[in-house]
């Protein structure tokens, strides 16, 4: 039995962490709702490129000599997987999530003959991953979480993985995110970035409106070239805006659940430390008695 | 005639990547499109243009004229509604010469670091061209 002063003193440590954990829930949900706000802000811009982009592909048509970032290398033995994690811990199973769907994904390729390559965004991703595959990392984004995302960032990585296909580096590229789906649930996610699948059927019917022929100035093809990369970048961006939003979501559910078990433990201290105060004080109440009856 | 016109109005939205910037109904539209500048009037035919980086006029029915300087992007038309999907907007009044001369230099000396690297450069090019075109655009 721990004597009186451990029990206060365990007390006050874990009151004080709970104090800690409150505050970063808090904390959390203030930022989860301006991530939330920039998620929603990004939509109308989602839309309509991918409406213009749907209206574009139907005229032009996809064959070898399309532009690589839609047709592909023609090849699949190189893969390069996008990982996006957060940049801090504390956020229940976030990161382990996505760590575990990528070594799965990864091993999967690996049994198959692939080659692989995996480009990091945020630090815990990375330093998780680095224990199994560090020679297959090729370049790590971080200290975004700080900061506001802003679409630059998309467009740094987008640029950086642009710059890699054009060396022929890699063949397809697949990026791993926390889709945000709800404050409690966060879906890991896995989208195939290149070559592009454009959902033929799902753009014909948002772009109907309009059943007129459309012009296109300098043309079709010039035009699709400029596109792609900023498509790349919306869809990078998406997924970045998604994954922010649902990190916060996840570390304020999490540091939730640390604050009510916080609760628990206190409760369950200040018990047993009152119990032992009783045994204390009946103990030498019996010692002053007894000496009595001995006189 | 000419009063005809005056009243009619197309819509038209400036969209970025981060917000909705502009969506007003306008009376004429002027973009930089890749190929040239041309205006849009209410039932212009369905166009598709990319947008090379400069500034986009809207005249207002009140008579104001609203510029927006754009960093590239695209144009999407059709008769009632003139959509512009823009990768970086700013409107002109908010320009800051200072600082953009300042950017210019620093990528003028990034270029000369990375030469070689074709793609890096092609890359800091399209930087400069963008920071030129605002520069253009503040004066």
């Amino acid at each position: 039995m721990p004597s009186l002063k451990e029990f206060r003193n365990r007390i006050v440590s874990v009151k004080s962490t709970r104090k800690i954990t409150a505050a970063m829930k808090m904390v959390a949900a203030s930022k989860l709702r301006r991530a939330q706000h920039q998620a929603v802000a990004n939509q109308p811009y989602a839309v309509r490129m991918a409406n213009v982009l749907g209206r574009l592909v139907a005229a032009v048509g996809i064959n070898e000599t399309s532009p690589v970032l839609i047709a592909g290398t023609g090849k699949a033995d190189t893969h390069l997987l996008l990982v996006i994690t957060s940049d801090r811990g504390l956020c229940g199973g976030f990161n382990a999530f996505i760590v575990r769907a990528a070594r799965l994904k990864v091993r999967e390729l690996l049994d198959e003959g692939k080659d692989v390559k995996i480009l990091c965004v945020g630090r815990k991703g990375r330093d998780m991953l680095k224990r199994d595959y560090a020679d297959k990392i090729v370049h790590t984004f971080e200290g975004w979480g700080r900061k506001r995302l802003t679409f630059a960032d998309a467009v740094e990585v987008s640029e950086y993985i642009t710059d890699m296909i054009q060396r022929q580096q890699f063949d397809v590229c697949t990026v791993l995110y926390n889709r945000f789906k709800s404050v409690m649930t966060q879906l890991p996610t896995t989208q195939q970035l290149i070559p592009f699948a454009v959902h033929a059927s799902e753009e014909v019917k948002t772009g109907a409106d309009t059943g007129a022929l459309y012009e296109f100035e300098p043309s079709e093809k010039e035009i699709l070239e400029t596109l792609l990369p900023l498509n790349l970048s919306v869809q990078i961006f998406r997924a970045l805006l998604d994954s922010a939003a649902g990190e916060q979501a996840a570390r304020m559910t999490a540091m939730d659940n640390a604050t009510r078990n916080a609760g628990e433990m206190i409760n369950k201290l200040t018990l047993n430390y009152n119990r032992a105060r009783q045994a204390h004080i009946t103990k030498e109440l019996i010692e002053i008695i007894s000496g009595a009856e001995a006189v | 005639m000419a009063e005809a016109l005056a009243h009619k109005t197309i819509q038209f939205e400036l969209v970025s990547s981060e917000c909705v910037l502009v969506s007003e109904p306008a009376v004429m539209v002027v973009v930089p499109g890749a190929a040239g500048e041309f205006g849009v009037l209410p039932d212009h035919a369905p166009l598709l243009s990319s947008i090379r980086p400069g500034v986009v006029a809207v005249y207002l029915p009140s008579g104001d004229v609203k510029k927006v300087f754009v960093a590239g992007g695209f144009a999407d038309v059709n008769g009632k509604l003139c959509s512009v999907l823009a990768e970086e907007a700013v409107l002109v009044s908010a320009l800051d010469r200072a600082e953009i001369q300042e950017n210019l230099k620093q990528l003028n000396e990034e270029l000369k670091s990375v030469q070689g690297d074709d793609l890096k450069a092609a890359h800091i090019q399209r930087h400069m061209a963008v920071a030129q075109a605002k520069l253009a655009a503040a004066a």
